[in-house]
């Protein structure tokens, strides 16, 4: 892609990434007044990078009202970006509009958190799952009808289930529906914003092999959003950790779970409920609340809150720098 | 292992049951199980039918003057007797109740039709649409429609059915119409029609599919609210004179023209029967409205 040739085989293997999600910022404007005048903006995402390549599994985590949901919309373009672009398959979609993106979408689907919601209750299950098909005219009635049957089978639903109705099934076996529903224009990403969230433990561990096994039989990519670290750790290659709206920590699962680099982090696993007993931990306790987004501090945004906060934090923003091989970090600790 | 058992349960099991139930089933059994809206609804098809089968109790022409039987106490030939022009009451009672009936039931529908075209556009598409839309709204919500109907029907140099519910069209929309955008604004932040979108379903599609048949419960409530509304401002209208002509029978003529002292104290069968046909109309369909409304709920769940 780049000018020369590849110096080594793992820079050819990261040549063309799934996903390229690059400097993306995404501002809400506050408006006030009779006039509706913008008298600030809301910061959901600001300014982050990162890529994803064919076949691999990001977990994206953080507190709730981090951005890692608007990041998700974003490159679903439900939302378009303030700024920054998205690159899908080599082809850039940050501004695209209208027919142009719609074209595109069948190759990035998204599964929602709540199944309840997600489902349009007026359609039966056979016309939602063939909606993406039809829409995107998949094949003739009876192919679509077709299809319909295997992706029923393929998230272990039974083929009666066709015509019944969202409501007369349990969370489960909806999301099981919103996955088929996902599943049907063949995508290349898809991108789970909580998708087990909403559900009990119990069927959460159903749902997370399906979609592990899913990834296997169809090449799929994921970008899992989650607030559940063990989720996360269970489906993830890699992990990017967001706070008040950017990437503070982006590395292979194995080094942020054994070795987290940011302060951010290191607090976030310590809260985590350990599994094991008689395990002694030192619990980093943060102190005082997530700052407005609206208003995001100076400098590095976890300043106000980090225990090793330093002069420079306070003026500085750290960029995301990669620290070890794989492992980046936004902390001028370690620069 | 355990959990690959678990996934085999969820593939056989749960899924069995007999019959389908499809929403509207679904809305048909909570509409049926709620005894005031069902009686509403018997009550106002009786009305329907005494008002379209007219003929059948009455054997006099609501429009006919008699002159030799003005005043008339009721009788076995004149049920609720007559009225000063001749008229015979019973007829002009259920004769009336088409005319008061039509206006309403028309004008409900087409105020919805310009609530649902109106507000949906603007609650669709947002900004400054939106914004524009709604700035004309409140100008039209304060409209002080009385005259608007004076000057219409001086334009128009008539009055009649055909008027009133165009008038009533004209001024009575923009409730409707900001309570639909409304329900729209609602609708397009909803998982499933963001969900719409991500598929890559056109506008058209996710408004026809997915919004509209969801402002199901909402438009019923609409429509039977107007209905309800309109029966009392049409009897009202013509009661100031507004409304109908009173050649035309309807329910608020008949309470105008027995609207005078000597007549309200000495004839109670001339307007008491037009007011209670007013209140029963109106009742029901709110019955039916409030039925209607709990029935489309999808948040219900039984």
């Amino acid at each position: 892609m780049s000018v020369g040739a590849p110096e080594s085989f793992e820079k050819l293997q990261t040549v063309q990434p799934l996903l390229e999600v690059r400097n993306i910022k995404k501002y809400f404007p506050i408006t006030g007044g009779v006039l509706r005048r913008t008298i600030g903006h809301v910061k959901a995402v600001d300014d982050v990078s990162f890529t994803l390549n064919e076949g691999e599994t990001l977990g994206l985590v953080g507190e709730s009202g981090c951005g890692k949901s608007t990041l998700g919309r974003v490159i679903m373009r439900i939302y378009e970006p303030t700024e920054g672009t998205l690159t899908i398959n080599g082809q850039e979609i940050s501004h695209l509009k209208g027919e142009a993106l719609r074209k595109l979408r069948h190759q990035f689907q998204m599964v929602f958190q709540d199944p309840y919601s997600s489902l349009n209750p007026r359609m039966s299950v056979g016309s939602l799952i063939a909606e993406p098909l039809l829409v995107n005219r998949r094949g003739s009635r009876a192919q679509i009808q077709e299809q319909v049957e295997s992706l029923l089978a393929i998230v272990g639903l039974s083929p009666e289930a066709r015509v019944r109705y969202p409501h007369e099934f349990s969370g489960g076996q909806r999301q099981r529906i919103a996955i088929a529903r996902a599943l049907a224009l063949r995508p290349k990403l898809i991108v789970a914003d909580e998708a087990v969230s909403a559900l009990d433990v119990s069927i959460q561990a159903q749902i997370l092999n399906l979609l592990a096994d899913l990834r296997k039989e169809f090449g799929l990519s994921y970008v899992f959003i989650s607030h559940n670290l063990a989720v996360v750790k269970h489906v993830s290659d890699r992990v990017a950790v967001m706070y008040l709206g950017r990437l503070v920590e982006l590395a292979p699962k194995s080094k942020l779970y054994t070795q987290p680099l940011h302060p951010y982090t290191q607090a976030l696993l310590s809260a985590a409920p350990e599994p094991k007993r008689h395990v002694a931990r030192e619990r980093i306790v943060l102190m005082g609340d997530v700052p407005s987004p609206a208003k995001p501090p100076s400098g590095c945004a976890f300043h106000t809150r980090c225990p090793q906060v330093m002069d420079v934090c306070r003026s500085l923003r750290p960029e995301l720098k990669e620290h070890t091989p794989g492992q980046y970090v936004a902390c001028h600790i370690y620069s | 292992m355990a959990v690959q058992a678990l996934h085999n349960k969820a593939k056989t099991g749960e899924t069995k049951r007999k019959r389908v139930q499809s929403p509207w089933r679904l809305s048909l059994q909570r509409f049926m199980r709620n005894r005031l809206a069902v009686a509403g609804f018997f009550t106002l098809l009786v009305i329907i039918f005494v008002t379209v089968a007219a003929p059948l109790f009455t054997p006099y022409n609501p429009t006919a003057i008699n002159i030799m039987n003005t005043n008339l106490p009721p009788s076995a030939a004149h049920p609720l007797g007559t009225d000063g022009s001749g008229y015979d009451n019973l007829a002009r009672l259920l004769y009336g109740g088409r005319v008061d009936l039509t206006v309403a039931v028309a004008a409900a529908l087409m105020t919805m039709l310009i609530g649902v075209i109106y507000g949906g556009i603007s609650g669709f598409f947002g900004g400054w649409i939106d914004n524009l839309m709604m700035r004309f709204v409140d100008v039209m919500l304060n409209f002080p429609f009385i005259p608007f109907i004076l000057a219409l029907e001086a334009i128009f140099n008539t009055s009649g059915e055909l008027i009133l519910i165009t008038v009533v069209s004209l001024t009575a929309w923009p409730g409707p119409a900001r309570f639909m955008r409304g329900i729209f604004l609602q609708l397009r932040e909803q998982d499933y029609v963001l969900g719409a979108v991500t598929i890559g379903a056109s506008k058209w599609r996710i408004i026809f599919r997915h919004m509209l048949p969801n402002t199901i419960s909402s438009l019923a409530v609409l429509v039977s609210m107007s209905v309800a509304g309109y029966v009392g401002l049409d009897a009202g209208l013509t009661f100031l004179g507004l409304g109908l002509p009173l050649t035309v029978p309807s329910w608020g003529g008949m309470l105008s023209q027995a609207s005078n002292y000597i007549d309200m104290r000495t004839e109670p069968y001339s307007w008491i029967p037009p007011a209670l046909m007013i209140i029963l109309t109106i009742l029901s369909v709110n019955f039916i409205g409030d039925g209607l409304r709990d029935a489309f709920d999808p948040q219900a769940r039984t």
